[in-house]
């Protein structure tokens, strides 16, 4: 009597449910491949302008188109610019970039993760961490640009006061571009601290563990991962980035490899920027071979990032 | 109607004449933030003796227990008043040393918590943060042994203590207290995650380590703590304040064998024998 009842009152609408699943499954597939087309067909139409001039007509030579190609890229490298495309390369702006990578690293790494543990492992819970938080995920959203503005306001002219000025000096350029990421490393490494357990830092501190015992010895190592993989894109971001560089004034021509922090310098997309701007068809090839140039640095950075965390990813269990 | 709490205390007696006492609380209340959790604890803890606390959930044993070792300055929010006397200190003043104070009063908790990080290392760790000068390895190998692990780790010590299974992982946690060479050891349901034949090597762990050490653990289990211990307290959650908040007190501590057989209070009684929590 009243088995019946009961099971009227469950009408699964049998269709509708059998299909929502594969729909949705099928729209994010879509999503994904929407990212993945975009991509070979952005990679697809730098390899054919790069292969335009630069390798042989014969397609059926594939092995020489390689080989030519590599070549032409490992001329890019050598080459300074020049307002010939035959001799026209990257070597100072891949220097000067390479640079950049360097001061930003040493700089933004340990303002970023010294100021995202004070957050995390000291901060009291108030109004003010409140607002510093705040403050931090809206600067991680703030244009590139702007940073660029307020880089060359800062460091470059120091607002007018020369004698601390910076000028337009790998300095100026890096401190701009480590104050750019420094909200994603922040957000990042606190993101990583948070993923430990607090069982792991009670365990310690029961053994009588002074805080900072607590985070040298278990918080970091055990966010080390997380916390290098955040940087590492943090810094990925950073070598891209060519509108700030163009505020703080790396200017396109600069015609020799910087030789410390105090000088001039130019960057891989300042350079490719400048390259593109020419009206010679030829100089699209050199541009299109720096854009090859960058991705193969910017690769090289996500692959350690990878690797990284897949090292060192077997954190706590529990 | 309720017998004031000062009487309450001391209806099983005062405890083991013999023993010292080592940590003594005395009207103890505890807060989180405007929240009262416990109300004026007094309460002997007796050296080398086993002392269990129980009562049903929520009625404030971990926090009576996180106050021995000052954990509860990891709560944001929370404060003791009253007395709480540990050799001849009061650990509610400010101006204790929380940091000696725990490599003194050593902790295990419910979920066993191993490091990530080497058997041996789980070990040497405290003992090497607190400065220990001594021979590391015959440390570690003594702490092991002293928590009846070693046996069963010594040709792995550098594996992951991860890797352990969750009964020798919450030894291996005792193991770690012990290298530290604490005074007292607190346990918070130390057996709560494991099972009768893990659980009966811990208990045997305890009586051993009894000759030595002070133990207070927390259990749900009262056949635990019938088996296990000499003093018993019981804790309740009090009836219901006006405005719905139920607050923890003590309504009876007195050895265990006279606890569980002639219990002073009605409401001990029902929540041993099964009626109530
Ligand atoms: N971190 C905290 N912040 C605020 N209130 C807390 C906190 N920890 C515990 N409490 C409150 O204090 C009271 C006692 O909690 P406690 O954890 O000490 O109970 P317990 O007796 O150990 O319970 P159980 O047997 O379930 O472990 C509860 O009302 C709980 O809500
Ligand atoms: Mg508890």
């Amino acid at each position: 009597m009243s088995t019946p009842a009961t099971s009227s009152m469950y009408e699964p609408k049998r269709l509708g449910r059998r299909l929502a699943g594969p729909i949705f499954g099928a729209l994010c597939l879509f999503a994904t491949l929407i990212g993945v087309v975009v991509l070979a067909v952005l990679l697809g139409s730098v390899f054919a302008l790069v292969t335009r001039y630069a390798t042989s007509e014969n397609w059926s030579s594939w092995l020489a188109n390689v080989g030519g190609l590599s070549s032409y890229l490992g001329n890019l490298l050598s080459r300074l610019q020049s307002s010939d495309p035959e001799s026209a390369g990257f070597r100072a702006g891949v220097f000067g970039s390479l640079w950049l990578l360097g001061m930003v690293t040493l700089f933004s790494i340990p303002v970023g993760v010294g100021a995202a543990v004070y957050l995390e492992e000291y901060a009291p819970a108030g109004r003010l961490k409140q607002l510093i938080q705040i403050n931090i995920a809206n600067l991680a959203g703030v244009p590139s640009i702007v940073y660029g503005i307020l880089g060359l306001a800062f460091f470059v002219r120091a607002f007018g006061w020369e004698k601390v000025a910076l000028g337009p000096t790998l300095w100026a350029g890096s401190l701009t571009l480590s104050l750019l990421i420094l909200p994603t490393i922040v957000i990042a490494t606190r993101e990583a601290l948070r993923t430990v357990p607090n069982s792991l830092r009670q365990a310690a501190v029961a053994l009588g563990a002074t805080r900072w015992q607590v985070i040298r010895d278990h918080v970091l190592p055990s966010s080390i991962p997380g916390i290098l993989t955040g940087t590492i894109l943090a810094l990925s971001r950073a070598i891209g980035e060519t509108a700030p560089l163009l505020m703080v004034e790396a200017a396109g021509s600069i015609l020799r490899v910087p030789r410390g922090p105090g000088d001039r310098y130019t960057a891989l997309p300042v350079e490719i920027y400048s390259y593109a701007k020419q009206p010679e068809a030829e100089f699209q090839t050199v541009a299109a071979g720096g854009i090859l140039l960058l991705l193969a640095l910017l690769l090289t950075m996500n692959s350690i990032a990878i690797v990284i965390r897949n090292r060192y990813g077997r954190g706590p269990r529990n | 109607m309720k017998p004031p709490v000062a009487t309450l205390i001391h209806s099983g007696g005062p405890p083991a004449p013999e023993a010292k006492i080592v940590i003594s609380a005395k009207r103890l209340s505890v807060w989180y933030g405007s929240s009262l959790a416990l109300r004026e604890v007094t309460l002997d803890i007796p050296c080398n003796r086993i002392t269990s606390l129980i009562g049903p959930s929520g009625c404030g044993k971990s926090t009576l227990l996180r106050c021995f070792n000052r954990m509860n300055d990891l709560i944001p929010g929370a404060r003791m008043e009253g007395t709480l006397e540990f050799d001849g200190e009061d650990l509610t003043s400010p101006g204790v040393d929380a940091v000696a104070l725990r490599r003194r009063i050593g902790m295990v908790f419910q979920k066993p918590n191993p490091f990530p990080k080497s058997i041996y290392q789980n070990v040497a760790w405290g003992a090497r943060i607190n400065g220990y000068k001594g021979e590391m390895d015959e440390l570690v190998e003594r702490s092991l042994r002293r928590a009846a692990l070693w046996d069963e780790v010594k040709s792995k010590l550098n594996k992951s203590g991860l890797d352990l299974s969750g009964g020798q992982q919450q030894r291996l946690c005792i193991a770690r207290t012990l290298a530290v060479e604490p005074e007292v050891i607190l346990m918070d349901e130390p057996c709560s995650a494991l099972d009768p034949i893990s659980t009966a090597r811990v208990e045997d762990l305890m009586e051993d380590l009894k000759k030595d050490y002070t133990i207070v653990i927390v259990t749900h289990n009262m056949q635990q703590a019938r088996r296990t211990s000499d003093m018993t307290a019981c804790l309740m959650l009090d009836d219901a304040a006006k405005d719905g908040h139920r607050t923890g007190i003590v309504v009876e501590f007195s050895t265990t064998a006279r606890m569980f057989t002639n219990p002073q209070d009605p409401r001990t009684e029902a929540y041993i024998t099964g009626r109530i929590g």
